[in-house]
């Protein structure tokens, strides 16, 4: 709690322009560069929905927050007027990649290079998801049939699953990329123990389905019943009977939303009891 | 705030009772769960709850969304088999329109819980709108099948004729409607447990707001820890409000002590198994989900 504690101090507070500027610096100040020390932040569009890029809108005021205080948006084809990969320190990468398209492939070769940080944006970047059940045939590329997962291409760093990702879960992992690039050694802590179960996420594979469950969770003795999976689907596949996980495999989109959410694919006992702290850091930084 | 490692932290824990005549009719033991739930509800603190309802067949749980205080007091009770109460958390604020959702669980429905805050995979509006979770203490739970063994084949009770059961003194205790009293000894009750129980690291829902169970009280009350600043704010409120007789922990029997005598025991045991799994096969392990 003492590590919390001295985060909640340092953070929220410290990228605001000192209180003894008068009005007009302050104005001219923001207007050249608010806060030094912002990361750069970009989202990449590959074959994805634009669902993903909604849901990081979707946190409204907290989006402008990060943008104001802590973070760039220096590439974003529907956002920013900039039309070739830049250098950038963390990647939202949407969208999982056409094999038989060039530029996509390419793209997600350029990201790899100028990025520091390769965050898989949802489930089709993360495991193929619907794109999985692609066959081509439309116009006016019908050669386009064959989506891989990003990190069948690239390594990847962070897995934000979900159809789409939720909003609250983007701006946890902006606002912990931020402190792991930019903040002192607690924060740096703090967001490196945060990021590592996603992290692990990215190492463990590019594959997802409601089997993950039965392999990984069910028949390893593990799963008690607490209805997460059901929760976390976002197509209903998942009901209990009997209290047990039943998938609909058939309905199953392959998004991994099961797995990712189910406390016993992961339970880090150094972070989630401090869900108090945590959340009022969060809430901090965007306030 | 007092942080221990087996009871996890809280800022209160006493022996409480509710003052709701109606609610303890029913009650498992204090009645604490429903009137916290009830309580918050008249207070707008909730929407509605998540609760352990009735299911299809005698004693079998489905969680569902209370939004009356009539409806919250039909969960009352334990069911000791599987009630999947968080399949229903994005269900309450995305279809129910729930903006303050009140859960009560199990401890790992409340490890459940947190994680869907701090990591909400595919849980959108579930982080900010958990207004209340209160959790119960847990030894372990049962499949329906292993819950029927128990009853219809160890002790020979229709499940349609059972009032109440109780896991409590080292036995599983079963009432009837008709006033049989049958007990069996936990040993014969251990090998149906979910096996998911044997590898929870938690006893006293050390992650709700508040935080409930039988052990450590009198008959009939309850023991109560209250954790975070949620749930000071509530209880305050509701024991200010006359919803609860309280009593200091240290003046009733067995108290604290049992309940950390448990705590240890069940935590230790279930850290043994975890470990265990590393060398199940022969240089191959079973899955650790907590590494
Ligand atoms: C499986 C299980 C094991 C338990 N083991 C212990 C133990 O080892 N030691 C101990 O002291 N206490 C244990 N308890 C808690 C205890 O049995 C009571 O539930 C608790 O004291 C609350 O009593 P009350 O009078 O306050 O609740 P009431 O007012 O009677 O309300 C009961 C509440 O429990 C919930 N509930 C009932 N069944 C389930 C279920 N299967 N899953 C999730 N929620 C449910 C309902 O939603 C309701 O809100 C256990 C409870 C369960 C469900
Ligand atoms: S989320 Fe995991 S532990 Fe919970 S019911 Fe589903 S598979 Fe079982
Ligand atoms: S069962 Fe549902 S949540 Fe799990 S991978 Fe399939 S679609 Fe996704
Ligand atoms: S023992 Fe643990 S895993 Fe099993 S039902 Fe109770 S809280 Fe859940």
């Amino acid at each position: 709690m003492g590590l919390l504690n001295s985060i909640k101090k340092t953070i929220g507070g410290e990228a605001k322009p000192a209180g003894v500027a008068t009005e007009k610096k302050v104005e001219a100040k923001k207007e050249a560069k608010p806060v030094a020390n912002k990361i750069k932040l970009g989202h990449v569009h590959l074959s994805g929905c634009t669902g993903c890029l909604v849901s990081v809108a979707d946190n409204y005021l907290g989006l402008i927050k990060i943008l104001d205080d802590y973070a760039d948006l220096v590439y974003c084809l529907t956002l920013a007027d900039v039309r070739h990969i830049p250098e950038m320190d963390v990647a939202l990468v949407e969208g999982s990649v056409c094999i038989q398209d060039h530029e996509s492939v390419e793209e997600i070769k350029e990201t790899r290079k100028k990025s520091k940080v390769v965050v898989a944006l949802g489930s089709c970047a993360s495991y193929g998801n619907i794109t999985r059940f692609a066959r081509g045939g439309q116009h006016n590329q019908p050669q386009h049939e064959s989506f891989l997962p990003i990190g069948n291409l690239i390594d990847v760093d962070v897995y934000i699953p979900g159809c789409p990702p939720s909003p609250e879960l983007i701006r946890n992992v902006a606002v912990m990329a931020y402190l792991l690039l930019q903040g002192n050694a607690d924060q740096k802590a703090l967001a490196g123990k945060y990021l590592k179960p996603l992290m692990a996420l990215a190492k463990r594979g590019t594959t997802a389905c409601f089997c993950d469950l039965m392999n990984d969770v069910i028949n390893q003795g593990l799963c008690m019943g607490c209805g997460t999976c059901a929760a976390s689907c976002p197509v209903r596949a998942i009901t209990h009977e009997f209290g047990k996980p039943q998938g609909q495999r058939d309905l199953c989109i392959k998004c991994g939303s099961c797995y990712g959410a189910c406390p016993r694919s992961f339970f880090n006992f150094d972070v989630i009891p401090e869900f108090e702290g945590i959340s009022e850091i969060i809430a901090g930084a965007l306030k | 705030m007092v942080s221990d490692p087996y009871l996890g932290k809280y800022t209160t824990c006493v022996s409480a009772r509710s003052t709701d005549k109606e609610i303890l009719q029913k009650a498992q033991d204090g009645g604490i769960a429903t009137t916290l739930m009830v309580y918050a509800l008249e207070q707008g603190i909730i929407d509605g709850a998540i609760v352990a309802g009735k299911g299809d067949r005698p004693w079998q749980p489905r969680p569902f969304i209370a939004m009356s205080r009539e409806d919250i007091l039909k969960a009352r009770g334990t069911k000791y088999n599987i009630s999947p109460q968080i399949s229903l958390l994005k269900e309450a604020t995305r279809s129910f329109g729930l903006d303050k959702v009140g859960i009560t669980g199990v401890c790992c429905q409340m490890q459940a819980v947190r994680k869907a805050q701090l990591y909400p995979v595919n849980m959108r509006d579930v982080p900010g709108k958990i207004a209340l979770a209160v959790g119960l203490f847990c030894m372990e739970n049962f499949p329906y099948k292993s819950m029927q063994c128990i009853v219809e084949d160890h002790a020979g009770q229709s499940l349609h004729s059972v009032k109440k059961m109780e896991i409590g003194k080292g036995k599983y205790w079963i009432y009837t409607e008709r006033g049989n009293v049958v007990t069996l000894p936990l040993k014969v009750t251990h090998k149906y447990e979910q096996p998911g129980c044997h590898v929870c690291l938690d006893y006293v829902s050390n992650l709700g707001d508040i935080s409930t169970g039988s052990v450590g009280s009198p008959d009939g009350w309850s023991t109560v820890f209250v954790r975070t600043k949620v749930g000071n704010d509530v209880w305050s409120k509701a024991v200010a409000s006359g919803m609860f007789e309280t009593k200091p922990i240290e003046g009733v029997k067995p108290g604290l002590e049992l309940v950390t005598k448990l705590a240890k025991e069940k935590i230790d045991k279930n850290r043994a198994t975890v470990e265990g799994r590393k060398t199940f096969g022969v240089n191959k392990a079973l899955r650790d989900p907590y590494a």
